[in-house]
């Protein structure tokens, strides 16, 4: 074995970690990708040659690494982003999903949706014009959807002279908004994505801060959505019974496949079925037919119960101490994502973890207005609105707070007749 | 912050894990989905994915190759067996039906087939009823895919509409459809090419012998290196070398090209990708060259 593949194999894996970029083109936000993939090496030679051809092509004299994020032939010919892209790095030890949304206003959804599945978001303030109404509302969208880590960046200090009082100026203005909405983990350096200053390397001029790089908060940050001991929930995805095998073992086995949404399992444990409330124990945690004794969480396993329980997918197998909520009525805040507006009189299909019900909306509270964070009165919603509401559900769902747990306090509406994800919902009661 | 302290999975059980609850949706949701399986490394990937999905059952979809008739032997050799050792049901539709019955016309003889695999799966889908197809295409290959969905809607014609997809949030997958239309799931969208070695190489997995470092004649054309074979003879004047190289991506011979490489197994070539320069389809893939959005182009025509 070569002394690279040692390295390879024997280095710290400190999981994945999966953050948002916010901001728009102005504020530096595809330089700052491109600098990400371009100063972890990610960039290889034939897509580093395309971009200089570009950059040549266009006059410019330094390589442009925002053409790295540059996206579909629709979108150029339109010179906007539509859609919400992916993006792939590693240090080494960790592997970073980036979740490139676009700023404009009218992509809230975009936003929403690159949001969450990020435990980090990078909010981009362009130094010269400090906290803009933007800024507030990619603040307010990342509270919103529970992201549970924040970094300031604050942008183009080479235009600002890397002066060390706009950059506190800032600080202090976004840190009164943070406190205002809510933001309690926030972390603010000052960089240039453009020359490349303290996003992988130091660079020499901004000595006056000493806090870490910003590639150095990302390897630091918690790769779990929360710290918190969380209660176990397992919604059931597909139930196992390979009767036919020919081997007598399997005849009886019933397992319940499925994703540790929240909390950890191990063999023994007490478990409650929901909806009909059984209760039982873990006879065995399985992965690909092996008994793995326990799983944590996001860990996609296999579970067999002691008892004989009829459960099917939609079922949903918790903590017998800490039982969710069984519920046809929730409270949520809601963004809509349709260009058809939400109408209160039709029925929607409401998708909550594995289990799908219809839904109606019996009452919307306020719509937000997520520049002015005003609260007035609607009755219906338009795309990218935000409002808190009620929904009626034919059949009960198993609920969670969303600021208790993400995954079983998330969930879509779908539209019956065209089967479009239309709204995207997040439970407060 | 806070220091980390919560136990979490490695980045490879995390895209492990991911895949095999998305696969497991696709089961959950759609009354009859199929895996497409070429005997390539992503595909071969996928298998395992999903035996760690649904083993001690069988798979609940059966698997499906659209067979250009213009791939190596190696691989196609190495499809079949690993479908036998899978003990589970391999069909495979090939372009050349197509062909026969008009449905597929090429502009010449000599025009390759790779993009016309779409009129195959789209008749396949047809004749079966398919309403899933779950495909090895990750993010990371091509600008036109860094958009895509994991579960990615057709309409009846099998295109792709970048403007009309369905927004994607949290795990909340949404792969309803109407009769005719058709839902491409993608279990490692998230995968990049080191991944999907490491994975390889961490599951033992077997891969066709073209994957490893091998003599092959080859022509050098506008700067690719052609492989030289019956299908993609040398042209006058042309000089054959024998050069030693291996496959990074397979499929249709007229369109895949080799990398000089002498890694001759899964560790070395997990350190190659670990040090290449050169993308993956940026080195190998002659079909993308052709412009800046033929990935794109293809895609709203059906392609995977």
């Amino acid at each position: 074995m070569t002394s690279a593949h040692t390295h390879l194999t024997q280095i710290e894996d400190r999981g994945l970690l999966r953050f948002l970029t916010c901001g728009s083109v102005d504020d530096g936000k595809s330089t700052l990708i491109g600098r990400l993939l371009f100063d972890s090496k990610t960039i290889l030679a034939d897509t580093l040659t395309a971009i200089e051809r570009t950059s040549t092509k266009r006059g410019l004299t330094a390589v442009d690494l925002s053409l790295l994020t540059d996206g579909l032939q629709a979108e150029r010919e339109q010179g906007i982003t539509i859609d919400v892209a992916y993006r792939y790095f590693s240090t080494g030890t960790r592997k970073y999903i980036i979740a490139d949304a676009p700023g404009h206003e009218q992509y809230t959804r975009n936003m929403v949706t690159a949001a969450s599945t990020a435990n980090v978001a990078i909010i981009l303030i362009d130094a010269r014009k400090g906290v803009l109404t933007q800024t507030r509302r990619h603040s307010y969208l990342a509270k919103l959807v529970g992201i549970p880590h924040v970094i300031v960046a604050v942008n183009k200090m080479d235009l600002v002279d890397y002066s060390q009082a706009t950059y506190d100026g800032i600080v202090a203005e976004y840190s009164a908004f943070a406190e205002q909405i809510g933001l309690t983990d926030v972390r603010f350096i000052p960089l240039s994505a453009l020359v490349g200053d303290m996003i992988v390397d130091r660079g020499e001029r901004l000595d006056w801060y000493t806090g870490p790089t910003l590639i150095d908060i990302l390897e630091a940050a918690p790769a779990a959505h929360t710290e918190k001991a969380e209660s176990f929930r397992f919604p059931v995805q597909y139930v196992c019974r390979p009767q036919a095998s020919d081997d007598p073992e399997l005849h009886d086995y019933r397992g319940f496949m499925g994703r540790v949404e929240s909390g950890e399992i191990k063999v023994g444990d007490s478990v409650t079925v929901l909806p009909n409330g059984r209760t039982t124990r873990v006879k065995d945690v399985q992965l690909y037919g092996q008994s793995i004794g326990k799983a944590i969480h996001e860990q996609s396993v296999t579970l067999l119960l002691e008892d004989e329980i009829d459960i099917s997918r939609g079922d949903m197998i918790v903590n017998s101490e800490e039982v969710p909520v069984q519920t046809k009525q929730i409270e949520a805040m809601m963004c809509w994502l349709s260009e058809t507006p939400l109408s209160p009189a039709r029925t929607y299909w409401l998708r909550h973890t594995t289990r799908e019900v219809k839904a109606k909306v019996a009452s919307i509270a306020h719509r937000v207005d997520i520049n002015s964070l005003a609260k007035d009165a609607a009755t219906t919603l338009a795309m990218n609105d935000i409002a808190q509401l009620t929904l009626k559900l034919a059949q009960p769902i198993f609920a969670d707070n969303y600021t208790e747990s993400r995954p079983t306090g998330a969930f879509i509406l779908i539209d019956e007749s065209t089967n479009n994800t239309v709204g995207a919902g997040m439970i407060v009661g | 912050m806070s220091t980390l302290t919560k136990q979490t999975l490695s980045h490879l059980d995390w895209l492990e894990s991911e895949a095999i609850h998305i696969m497991r949706e696709v089961a959950g949701q759609c009354s009859n989905p199929v895996l497409l399986f070429s005997g390539g490394k992503d595909s071969l990937c996928l298998l395992r994915l999903a035996e760690k999905a649904f083993r001690p059952g069988r798979f609940p979809f059966p698997l499906m190759h659209i067979d250009t008739g213009h791939n190596y032997k190696e691989v196609t050799d190495f499809r079949d067996k690993r479908a036998a050792e899978l003990g589970e049901r391999l069909i495979v539709r090939s372009v050349e039906d197509s062909m026969a019955r008009g449905t597929v016309v090429l502009k010449n003889e000599g025009e390759s087939r790779n993009k016309h695999q779409s009129v195959t799966l789209l008749e396949a889908i047809e004749e079966f009823g398919f309403n899933a197809c779950i495909g090895g295409a990750r993010r990371d290959e091509e600008k036109a895919r860094a958009k895509e969905r994991i579960m990615s809607f057709r309409d009846e014609f099998g295109q792709w509409d970048p403007k009309n997809q369905r927004p994607e949030l949290w795990n909340l997958y949404n792969a309803r459809s109407h009769k005719g239309e058709n839902i491409r799931a993608f279990p490692i969208s998230n995968w990049t090419e080191m991944d999907v070695w490491q994975y390889i190489e961490r599951e033992k997995l077997e891969l066709p012998s073209i994957y490893f470092s091998h003599i092959r004649p080859i022509v050098m054309r506008g700067g690719a290196m052609v492989p030289v074979t019956d299908i993609t003879p040398a042209r006058a004047g042309e000089e054959i070398v024998q050069m030693q190289v291996r496959f990074r991506t397979v499929g249709d011979i007229t369109c895949t090209a080799p990398v000089l490489s002498d890694a001759d197994t899964v560790e070395k070539i997990v350190i190659e990708t670990a040090t290449t320069t050169i993308t993956e389809r940026g080195a190998t893939r002659l079909d993308d060259q052709t412009s800046d959005a033929s990935m794109e182009q293809r895609k709203k025509e059906g392609y995977f």
